[in-house]
């Protein structure tokens, strides 16, 4: 099942040019799990700001790839980090799983 | 890649990398020539030094949001009229709502649409190049500050209170020296006078905001107040009468006439606003001080000094402006009787 909005991300790969997709999409690959040990992070320190402030990044950029589900996961995240709720359960381990699909799709579609 | 409009000179500030990298990426291919920054000061710092046509601002970054960069833009005179266009994600509307009322041109939603991108970026340009040439316009018909006021607050008929000082000049008997030339060479004369007296008047800060026949008459410290209004009055008049030295003697020297001028300053609270109808208006002073300055130059002739001044005027003078007391002198149709000054130099 693909987890990329083909239509989000052809109108994404018109706009940057197709020679430049696979620069964009290596960038979000490698910044994704930085923003993912900053949230980590964030929750061990109970900082619910640079929580928020990282779920926000990662949303940002999910959606900037079509990449619906993980963007309305990170969403979530944010929305609990901006209401100072750092109780999230397992959400970021289903966040971590949903990259990982999206990061299978995104190295077939350079 | 179609460019449908000259390339212009883009600012994009965005925390986020990938957001900066396809937002250059789609306005570079349509163009424009891009420029980003990764936050808030940097972006700021970026606008003040740079020379940008727009400003594509993120919200939600470290250092300075867009918020704060969006008001310091507002604040400063060289950077207001550049316009900002506002990017934020969908759920952040209420954040964008409050930056399109304190002045962002326009806002887009992350992701953002290539194609609206595209309009929005080219209609805010569009606008930009309509406030410039409008801006350019005003400037030629109006004064500098008036057009600024203009741009800025729109145009309303009506007036408010405030305090300022009114100057009046004119030429002593110019409907002689009128008589005694061509109409052509009148009129090249006051030209020439006009522009060396806008110039002085200007350069003090004064607005010219009427010119009837060989008088005009100026104001200092409106529409745009500024604290030491009769000071700025006082030497603009000196500086005109110093440039009159020069104009003189250039007529001398071509064997034309010489002028000599009169010069009367009131300072205080007067009404100012524009007057007229909605097609055809001017930015005028109207009260008891606007009286008394012109009665005052009207008496320069009496006086036989070229630069009388009220009490008012000399209230505020520093030590360095010389003055003489004239005593208290009853004006036609004045029930109370004016302290008038003549001003020696500085």
């Amino acid at each position: 099942m693909s987890v990329i909005d083909m239509n989000t991300f052809n109108a994404l790969k018109e706009a940057a040019g197709a020679d430049f997709i696979g620069e964009l999409i290596d960038t979000f690959l490698e910044d994704t799990p930085g923003q993912i040990t900053t949230m980590k992070n964030a929750l061990a320190a109970q900082d619910a700001d640079s929580f928020r402030r990282a779920a926000h990044s990662l949303k940002s950029n999910a959606a900037t790839f079509g990449a619906t589900s993980l963007a309305g996961l990170a969403r979530e995240l944010e929305m609990l980090g901006r209401e100072n709720v750092l109780e999230i359960g397992n959400r970021l381990e289903v966040l971590q799983d949903a990259f990982e699909q999206v990061r299978g799709q995104l190295d077939g579609l350079r | 890649m179609t460019v449908s409009s000259s390339p212009a000179h883009l600012l994009i500030v965005d925390d986020n990398k990938v957001n900066r990298m396809v937002l250059s990426r789609s306005l570079e291919q349509q163009g424009h020539v891009v420029e980003t920054a990764e936050n808030g000061r940097e972006g700021l710092e970026k606008f003040r030094t740079g020379v940008f046509d727009l400003m594509l601002l993120d919200i939600e970054m470290p250092e300075m949001d867009g918020f704060e960069v969006l008001e310091a833009c507002l604040n400063d005179v060289d950077l207001r009229q550049i316009p900002i266009i506002m990017t934020s994600a969908m759920e952040e509307l209420d954040a964008v709502v409050k930056c399109v009322e304190l002045g962002a041109e326009d806002y887009l939603t992350k992701p953002v649409n290539p194609i609206l991108l595209r309009a929005r970026v080219n209609a805010s340009l569009e606008k930009k190049r309509l406030r410039d040439e409008q801006r350019r316009l005003f400037r030629t018909f109006a004064t500098k500050e008036v057009a600024e006021q203009l741009l800025r607050s729109g145009f309303s008929l009506g007036g408010k209170q405030v305090k300022a000082s009114i100057m009046f000049a004119d030429i002593r008997s110019f409907t002689t020296i009128a008589e005694n030339q061509e109409p052509s060479e009148s009129i090249d004369l006051l030209n020439q006078y006009f522009s060396l007296m806008f110039d002085a008047i200007t350069n003090n800060g004064g607005t010219v905001n009427q010119v009837v026949g060989d008088g005009l008459m100026a104001v200092f410290g409106a529409p745009i107040f500024f604290e030491d209004h009769s000071e700025k009055a006082v030497r603009a008049a000196l500086q005109m009468l110093e440039q009159l030295k020069v104009f003189n003697q250039n007529q001398l020297a071509q064997g034309k006439m010489q002028i000599r001028i009169g010069i009367g300053i009131a300072t205080g609270q007067m009404v100012a606003g524009y007057t007229g109808t909605q097609t055809r208006a001017i930015y005028t002073c109207i009260g008891d001080t606007v009286n008394v300055a012109s009665r005052i130059e009207e008496y320069t002739k009496e006086a036989l000094h070229p630069l009388l001044i009220d009490n008012y005027t000399r209230e505020s003078l520093p030590e360095d402006i010389k003055v003489e007391d004239l005593g208290k002198i009853i004006f036609k149709g004045k029930n109370q009787a004016i302290n008038v000054f003549a001003v020696r130099g500085s």
